[in-house]
């Protein structure tokens, strides 16, 4: 379980997060969605400690990471998988060398060892044969598949993704979605992820929590979203015709 | 800086990246100072020989200018200078790429202390490449000029390497390979920390190269007055 208490986080006197506070269950897909702009990353930031907050707590499981010595925070940091927009995959190295670098950095498997953890890694994600490409050689959809294999390498307790489906198609989404609920479940991690993609939400959330410029606005899950009367959440979700005519038939 | 110069985490993946640094750092600036090296110590020994007409003048001297010029000053600063563009430019290039795509996040998320995982390695590897190629220099500005004095007849090769070792003070090498450590440093270091701060996108990433190649070349010239004025 993840606790956000009462977070602050401004940037050069810009308040970005206002007082957030939030619990994200164990084992559950969590979803952050929010308009650009209104404070998810910084939030998903700020949980993993790539910001440090202003203000307020956050526990994982119990443990305050806010109030940890930068080795204490370490230790936690081996027990998260971050799947970041962009993949970051690590350009200069192959697809295996990628997943198999956490491995070498934080555990005690010898190299045969972390070899055959990463290529199960791969093999879990559906990436089978291209262990010797470089990031750049493959397409977004697998660069994303091979971040999420290199995220849960070290079997994390927590997952964080931040918008795993921006700049995919569709049909790469849905199996992404698929792929990040069936190990989610497999692994039993708390998983946080940030998104716009409303497909992804009704897909395998859980909870949904609504940021809306820097504060928590509404939280519940993928069926009171529908019938909720918060007009801010309304305007973000019934943006599109789609969405719309989807909560006319839900009402029916 | 202080988490730069901190243990790191994993001894075995320290030396491996260290020995990368040394083959992208060392290795592949070969060529280049070896092309360098070569024209130059041709034209100081050219130059040298067309203004030393005066039959008073001994033709060993050539030899002697040239090799001063090539020990004190161009193996060490003008090399520095050239280095400070190839291997600066990639350096700050790389890390700011990193930057801007979230690798460095990503490598700060799994705990791995991104600055010193990313910046110690090219130091050291600049600290120990930077010498090698130092010498490398030398010796090809020496040989590059001895091969255009025979070639154009301007200068008998006995005379050249007689001019050569001709009042040769050893303690000009070391202070040449002092300059160029220092400068391996400086490039390494200040290039590093272009591309760790770049901010923002590709064009920054351009711009973060071209001030960290600009910035160490001014700092190498600054230095170099310095290491002058204390080491001679």
């Amino acid at each position: 379980m993840i606790e956000v208490s009462h977070l602050c986080k401004s940037f050069n006197g810009v308040q970005i997060l206002s007082d957030v506070s939030a619990i994200f269950e164990e084992g559950k897909i969590n979803f952050t969605i929010g308009k650009s702009g209104s404070g998810k990353t910084v939030l998903l930031k700020s949980i993993i400690g790539l910001h440090e907050i202003d203000s307020g707590n956050i526990y994982f499981h119990d443990r305050n990471f806010t109030t940890m010595t930068i080795n204490q925070r370490k230790e936690i940091r081996k027990e998260i998988g971050m799947v970041f927009q962009g993949s970051a995959l690590f350009d200069s190295s192959t697809l295996e060398e990628n997943v198999m670098f956490p491995l070498k950095m934080f555990s005690d498997l010898s190299y045969d060892e972390c070899r055959e953890r990463a290529n199960f890694c791969l093999q879990r994600v559906d990436v089978v044969g291209k262990n010797h490409l470089f990031p750049s050689e493959i397409s977004g959809g697998m660069q994303k598949r091979v971040a999420i294999a290199r995220a849960i390498a070290l079997n994390p307790k927590y997952l964080f993704c931040d918008e795993p489906n921006s700049g995919l198609d569709p049909q790469t989404s849905i199996l992404i979605d698929n792929l990040i609920k069936e190990i989610v479940r497999e692994y039993n991690m708390t998983t946080i992820i940030n998104t716009h993609d409303m497909n992804s939400v009704m897909e395998i959330a859980d909870k949904i929590i609504f940021i809306h410029e820097g504060k928590l606005w509404w939280q519940g899950d993928k069926e009171s979203i529908w019938t909720t009367d918060n007009p801010e959440v309304n305007r973000f979700i019934f943006a599109s015709e789609l969405t719309k005519k989807i909560r006319v038939l839900y009402e029916k | 800086m202080g988490r730069v110069f901190t243990k790191p985490d994993d001894a075995k993946v320290f030396r491996e990246n260290v020995w990368k640094e040394i083959i992208l750092i060392g290795y592949y600036s070969i060529v280049i100072v070896l092309i360098i090296s070569t024209f130059i110590g041709a034209v100081i020994t050219l130059q040298t020989a067309y203004n030393m007409t005066n039959p008073i003048y001994p033709d060993y001297i050539i030899g002697l200018g040239t090799r001063d010029s090539v020990i004190l000053e161009f193996s060490s600063t003008i090399v520095g200078l050239v280095l400070a563009g190839k291997v600066g430019s990639s350096i700050a290039s790389n890390i700011g790429t990193m930057q801007v795509t979230q690798q460095i996040d990503a490598l700060e998320t799994m705990g791995v202390n991104s600055a010193n995982f990313l910046i110690l390695p090219k130091i050291v590897a600049a600290v120990i490449t930077f010498p090698f190629l130092g010498i490398l220099s030398m010796i090809t500005g020496i040989a590059g000029g001895w091969l255009a004095g025979m070639m154009s007849g301007e200068v008998p090769s006995a005379q050249y390497v007689y001019g050569l070792q001709y009042a040769f003070i050893p303690y000009y090498i070391v202070y040449s390979l002092i300059k160029i450590c220092t400068f391996g440093i400086i490039i390494s270091s200040v290039a590093s920390y272009y591309g760790y701060y770049t901010r923002g996108g590709a064009l920054e990433v351009g711009k973060a190269s071209t001030t960290a190649v600009v910035n160490s070349s001014l700092i190498i010239l600054v230095f170099n007055l310095l290491l002058t004025a204390l080491l001679l």
